[in-house]
């Protein structure tokens, strides 16, 4: 058993930074542990990927009796997580402190919820991926209504709640049947008894529910209802934080069930796949056009972008998988850059998310604007920025697997996307009003925009390396 | 020598750097040195251009100063020219410093404005000189940002709406070919354009969703290539966006637009459509054919219905292009050369037409003809000016504009000669509505008193004015120079299609 400790090594350090964290805050008073809390677990995570990276092992074999899996695959969505995470803790800083919500908790619900994914990216037994879910789900739920007297908020919180604890269920239903079918909950074990038994009613049953569930946590359409709701009601640091962290969480996850568990069914699986990925491209890209305040306009952003994510998946090949890897990676690069410029929108001291009061941005900070600017254009897919190769890479597999409708479905709604994102290039840029945002973005928030908008643009030439990173990772789901 | 491709591509997009890092503040001396800077620098990639073509062998077949670096794994970076290229490179980059010379007078955001263009400028040279898929598609469709800035932030009163209609026109047009060349990719297993025009598409007869395709697989590309380059050419009827574009473009914006924008969808057929899908071509020629004569009849009979300056040269555009999408598809070298050649012609010509209209703009700040009138009394060489060009446009022998459309026209009879009767229609509307709009701003007495003290063409403006009058005269008289430089290449385009 204590051999089995190398493979957790990083989940172990943060619970026990984060218990031993909540102890000392618990019991000493002291104003400035809370007023350096948020760097002080932003520091932590940065040691937990230097752990990950330098201190994990891993193996192809899964670990702890079955429950736990380690490798390449998994170790790059945690070193992702933990590195985008220790950003978007640094980002919030300032935000909560004008908005009087600095509490010690935050940073501690920020950390568990990060250890839940942790769990959901390395399970390797259905009941292990359920307690990942939910710890962090549980977190998130009390995260989006963190803002207590907000009454935004507290809707935010509780929708999240109520339809999260709904598929929450379904996800335990499927998990059930498919149990009852196959007699395991072992990914592996699973696996093999699929691959050599005809096709078993009640685990096709299991295996809608369970990917129903999943899709309602990846926000992914027919499930998306909460999205924009949550986004827009939580406080703006819990929103980069969802936007971003759980997508990759659950976005491996999805991968892993569906390769790991249901891989020897793909054909079962495919359609529904194809179904998910072209509602979520057009919901998202239709939703948005509408929409005047910037995080609910993201909401439906990032359905678009899941979608087009699953494009990857919904290919069933090498090709495929790497591609949504790659694309869930320059999506969270792109949404770190634009969230560190939303959390500092602010006018008359007080902070605001109407992308109206953008206008004439670019007057006043050029710099800023232009790096928003290339983000926008990369998350709208023009080349020559990464947010095209994303593209490209899921459009080339999915032509590859022979499904060119999806293409073609694809290719519609980013010129539709393409709509809302040049309208907020052209409030910045070309708008008759004055300049309303006077807030001024702290040093280190200018090089998280700026080194994600460089990076958008060197992604182009060699995706910023992570493209043999990413066959790995896919070669190790598959076999 | 050996990367002297990729340094005339990307040399404009060094000086867009230097304007960035060392042109500091936003004073006149600020914007004076940028505007220096850019000059300076689209003057070297013209020498470059020239140098190169002066090292070009046109007599040698296929493409040359051949350039190749892995990217990315499945797509290449590779560069390279034949006579086509070449001379679409060069089109590129003598019209560049005109645009930077004629934008002297800008002021507002200057260092911004300038970079767009350099950057463009980078753009549309690379897409002419790619030769791989991807790689072409980046310059592509990439064009679309700075063009996008250059109309919504320096435009007119509608810019907004003009900005997203070129912008989303163009995106729609060209994620269908990224499709496309992805299906490609997926066929051939390969994204070199060299390799590609090798590659025997499947012309099989098949059923998609049960609508019979004769040309099979290659109708569907067809199709797709098609969608991008009919809009960015642009052909009848998803031309509307291009008035709406000029009209709202500042005068550098207008230049670039029809002088070589344009031009990328007549390059883009003859580069991939044509050769790539010949029985595809063959089956859609007469669609081409009849949306073309509309395209030429009716927007020059448009035109002559226009009241604003640069809508009547726009729509004018609009019928010139409907020569070369003829000439492309009568498959002929008569047409081929017709169709290049006015390409270039219409790229000098249209370039001056703008540059004209932007004089008098300048002046005073109106674009509607009947605002003027009589200013040959007050401007006896801005109206030779123009009288040049008004030629040209119409096709008069003796300018450039006559030698394409004779030639297209030439090819167009050989294949069908009907269609090209009624295409001959557009030669005359064309000269009524040219000679109208000359007759409209030039002649009469000069009856309005703010018009009485105007000046006539400053030396700054002469200069960017008379190289291309002497071009269009040169190109008319001997349009050998040309000629040579992409006739071979046609030749064996069209060699290859049997």
């Amino acid at each position: 058993m204590i051999e089995a400790i190398r493979f957790i090594l990083p989940e172990l350090f943060i619970i026990l930074f984060t218990l031993s964290f909540l102890m000392i805050a618990v019991f000493s008073n002291g104003k400035a542990l809370i007023e350096y809390s948020n760097n002080i677990s932003s520091l932590s995570l940065i040691v937990a990927a230097l752990i990950l990276i330098y201190g994990q092992a891993t193996t192809t074999e899964p670990v702890m009796g079955g429950y736990y899996s380690s490798n390449d695959f998994t170790s790059f969505f945690k070193g992702l997580i933990l590195i985008l995470s220790a950003l978007i803790l640094h980002l919030s800083d300032d935000y909560l402190k004008k908005n009087n919500l600095q509490v010690f908790e935050f940073p501690i619900l920020i950390n568990f919820s990060i250890v839940g994914m942790m769990i959901t990216i390395s399970a390797n037994d259905l009941l292990s991926l359920y307690i990942g879910i939910e710890m962090q789900a549980l977190s998130l739920y009390i995260l989006a209504s963190f803002s207590r007297d907000n009454a935004k908020s507290t809707e935010a919180g509780l929708k999240y709640f109520i339809l999260g604890s709904l598929s929450s269920g379904l996800l335990l239903y499927g998990i059930s049947l498919v149990y009852g079918t196959t007699g395991s909950t072992q990914f592996d074990l699973i696996y093999e008894t699929i691959m050599y038994t005809d096709t078993l009613l009640g685990l096709q049953v299991g295996m809608v529910f369970i990917i129903s569930s999943i899709a309602f946590k990846f926000s992914a359409f027919p499930f998306h209802m909460w999205t924009p709701d949550v986004y827009e009601g939580a406080p703006t640091p819990v929103t980069a934080f969802m936007a971003i962290v759980p997508k990759l969480a659950i976005g491996a996850m999805f991968a892993k069930v569906l390769f790991d568990v249901f891989g020897g069914v793909a054909h079962n699986w495919q359609l529904i796949l194809v179904f998910l990925s072209g509602g979520s491209m057009i919901i998202g890209a239709f939703g948005a056009i509408a929409q005047t305040n910037i995080k609910r306009m993201l909401a439906f952003s990032s359905i678009g972008h899941v979608g087009f994510a699953l494009m990857g998946l919904a290919a069933v090949s090498p090709e495929g998988l790497s591609g949504f890897i790659i694309y869930l990676f320059l999506y969270s690069i792109m949404m770190v850059g634009i969230f560190a410029f939303i959390i500092n929108m602010e006018k008359d001291g007080v902070l605001v998310t109407d992308i109206y009061l953008l206008a004439q941005y670019s007057e006043k900070r050029s710099g800023v604007s232009f790096a928003l600017a290339l983000i926008l254009f990369s998350l709208a897919g023009i080349p020559p920025l990464a947010g095209f190769i994303c593209k490209l890479y899921v459009f080339m597999a999915i032509i590859n697997s022979g499904m060119i409708y999806l293409a073609v479905v694809g290719a519609i709604a980013s010129v539709v996307g393409a709509f809302y994102y040049l309208r907020v290039v052209y409030i910045i840029y070309f708008m008759d009003r004055e300049a309303k945002l006077d807030g001024r973005m702290p040093f280190t928030h200018l090089c998280i925009l700026f080194v994600a908008s460089v990076a958008i643009v060197i992604g182009t030439y060699n995706l910023l390396g992570v493209e043999p990173l990413t066959r790995a990772a896919a070669q190790s789901l598959i076999y | 020598m050996d990367f002297i491709l990729s340094l005339i591509t990307f040399l404009p997009l060094l000086g867009a750097a230097i304007i960035t890092l060392f042109v500091q503040g936003s004073d006149k001396q600020a914007s004076e040195n940028a505007k220096r800077v850019s000059l300076v620098t689209s003057l070297f990639v013209f020498f470059l251009s020239i140098f190169l073509l002066s090292q070009f062998d046109t007599r040698e077949s296929g493409f040359q100063f051949l350039e190749e670096f892995l990217w990315l794994g499945f797509f290449n970076y590779k560069l390279g020219v034949d006579g086509l290229s070449m001379s679409l490179l060069v089109l590129t980059a003598s019209i560049m410093p005109i645009v930077f010379l004629s934008s002297w007078g800008v002021n507002k955001r200057v260092k911004e404005f300038l970079i767009a263009f350099l950057i463009l400028e980078t753009l549309m040279i690379g897409v002419f000189v790619s030769l791989d898929l991807f790689l072409f598609y980046v310059f592509f469709e990439a064009g679309l940002i700075p063009m996008f800035l250059i109309i919504g932030i320096w435009g007119g009163k509608d810019r907004v709406f003009a900005s997203f209609k070129f912008f989303l026109y163009t995106l729609l047009g060209s994620i269908l070919m990224l499709i496309a060349m992805i299906v490609m990719w997926d066929l051939s297993g390969t994204t070199d354009i060299t390799k590609l025009l090798e590659f025997n598409f499947d012309y099989k007869p098949i059923y998609v969703m049960g609508i019979y395709l004769p040309a099979g697989i290659q109708s569907l590309l067809w199709l797709a290539f098609f969608a991008s380059f009919a809009v960015k050419l642009p052909m009848f009827p998803l031309h509307t966006w291009l008035p709406d574009a000029h009209v709202q473009a500042p005068t550098a914006g207008s230049v670039v637009l029809a002088a070589i924008l344009l031009k990328m969808g007549g390059y883009g057929f003859l580069r991939f459509s044509v050769p790539m899908f010949y029985e595809a071509s063959l089956y859609f020629q007469n669609f081409v054919f009849f949306i073309s004569i509309i395209a030429i009849v009716y927007t020059s009979l448009i035109a002559l219905a226009q009241t604003d300056m640069k809508k009547l040269i726009a729509y004018s555009s609009v019928a010139h292009m409907g020569f070369v999408t003829i000439g492309i598809f009568s498959f002929n070298q008569q047409g081929l050369d017709g169709a290049v050649f006015q390409m270039i012609s219409h790229g000098f010509i249209s370039a001056g037409l703008f540059l004209v209209v932007g004089v008098i703009y300048d002046r005073t700040g109106s674009r509607e003809i009947s605002s003027f009138g009589g200013l040959i009394n007050a401007m006896p060489s801005y109206a030779f000016v123009f009288m040049i060009f008004t030629l040209g446009n119409i096709g008069l022998p003796g300018t450039s504009g006559f030698v394409g459309e004779f030639l297209t026209l030439l090819g167009l009879f050989k294949e069908n000669s009907a269609y090209a009767v009624i295409a001959t229609i557009g030669v005359i509307l064309s000269a009524c509505y040219a000679l109208y709009l000359y007759k409209r701003m030039m002649f009469g007495e000069l009856v309005k008193e703010s018009l009485k003290r105007i000046s006539d063409v400053s030396i700054r403006e002469k200069l960017c004015l008379y190289p291309l009058v002497i071009l269009v005269i040169l190109l008319g008289l001997y349009p050998n120079i040309a000629l040579n430089v992409f006739s071979p290449t046609l030749n064996i385009l069209i060699e290859g299609l049997e």
